[in-house]
């Protein structure tokens, strides 16, 4: 009996590891591919704003893109950040016509834990890392987004890992788009360095040519600010 | 070189910067400005050593944590001068004020320091380091600041609606 179900699992395993490998090279070559659904209602989408110039250009991008496409929306902060999603919903409010209440119908505000605060020691930021990845697949697997969009705060690797393991897995399809921070000139973020190397963004967008010719798989397409 | 009218200074988050405004430095422009500084975190201990001398001087002295929107504050200044965060650089900027960006590579990463440079290049700002801010004000020339055209998302977001089949 227990040498059947050693066996057993001798085969199982490399099966399910040749499985993982053939769906991940088969999302990294369909990711910067147009998504083959059909445009029947909006995108739900997640929205990732971070401290400091992050949300400023964030709402840039939103502010910009058409609602009825892009819709519901899904504003995720740091739990440590308490201006990102007040600023979030003073623009989601602007958007409500009417005599009708202030109630906003399409978009819903999360916070989600950091990986590590700034001045956090490395040894503590394991777990505080892990916390905040599991917290990640929490969110996605709840919100299943068809669309993320990021620029740079740290909080968006745990949420486009996750994404990009549901694609894996085949839960679920999001076109990741990324655009660096404009205060980054000559070199990528940590955030943008991992989204670039591993290819897990759809759209890679940079805001300065020179970093446009030194990671040539990024588009430039000016500044947002 | 300093216009001798009484103007409104400006200060945005000055941690660095108002560390290196010591008293000596407060004297040699207050003779030609009306300082409004503005104060970021614990403005509390920033503020005492510069209110202990305000009397002295030709100062005005404000300060707050926080405000939802310092854009009205910046329409009242004459110059800015500000840590190098981008967020206060841009609103600045696009509000077509003088800035003076203070790196300070000691207490932040470097990468904020990069935006200031290429922007300092672009002549759209003076860059400074807390040591260097005296001589930067008592030299600076604001006329020949080049002003900031604002940039758009217009352009990033077409590309989006196009690769998600959007009409664009």
């Amino acid at each position: 009996m227990g040498f059947d179900a050693f066996a057993a699992a001798c085969c199982a395993i490399p099966v399910l590891v040749s499985v993982l490998a053939v769906r991940v090279a088969y999302v990294l070559c369909r990711s910067g591919l147009p998504p083959s659904r059909s445009r029947a209602s909006g995108l739900r989408c997640l929205i990732v704003l971070g401290s400091g110039g992050h949300t400023a250009e964030m709402m840039n991008i939103v502010t910009e893109l058409q609602k009825d496409r892009f819709t519901p929306r899904y504003y995720v902060a740091a739990l440590t950040d308490n201006m990102s999603l007040p600023k979030a919903q003073v623009y989601e409010k602007s958007l409500i016509h009417g005599d009708r209440e202030t109630i906003i119908e399409n978009a819903e505000f999360m916070q989600i834990y950091r990986s590590r605060e700034v001045g956090q020691s490395y040894i503590t930021a394991i777990a505080t890392t892990l916390r905040a990845i599991l917290h990640a697949m929490w969110l996605i697997i709840r919100i299943r987004p068809q669309v993320i969009f990021c620029n740079g705060p740290g909080t968006c690797i745990p949420l486009c890992a996750s994404a990009f393991l549901l694609k894996v897995l085949g839960l679920g399809w999001s076109s990741i788009f990324y655009i660096e921070s404009i205060a980054r000139v000559k070199k990528l973020s940590l955030s943008g360095l991992l989204l670039y190397k591993l290819r897990m963004a759809d759209q890679f967008f940079v805001q300065w040519p020179q970093l446009q010719q030194k990671y040539p798989r990024a588009q430039y397409a000016g500044r947002l600010m | 070189v300093i216009d001798k009218e009484a103007r409104r200074l400006y200060i945005m988050d000055p941690i660095q910067t108002s560390q290196s405004l010591e008293e000596k430095k407060l004297r040699n422009l207050s003779g030609y400005f009306v300082f409004h500084f503005m104060l970021w975190w614990n403005g509390e201990d920033l503020v005492k050593p510069i209110c202990a001398v305000s009397g002295n001087l030709n100062l005005q002295v404000e300060h707050f944590t926080f405000l939802p929107s310092i854009a009205d504050s910046i329409r009242e200044a004459s110059l800015v001068i500000s840590h190098a965060g981008s967020g206060s650089i841009f609103e600045t900027l696009r509000l077509g004020k003088p800035l003076i960006v203070v790196v300070n590579e000691d207490l932040m990463d470097n990468h904020q320091s990069e935006l200031a440079e290429e922007l300092a290049e672009q002549n759209h700002l003076l860059c400074a380091h807390p040591q260097t801010l005296r001589e930067t004000v008592e030299a600076m020339d604001l006329h020949a600041l080049q002003p900031y055209i604002p940039g758009e998302a217009r352009p990033v977001v077409a590309l989006i609606n196009e690769f998600l089949g959007f009409p664009v």
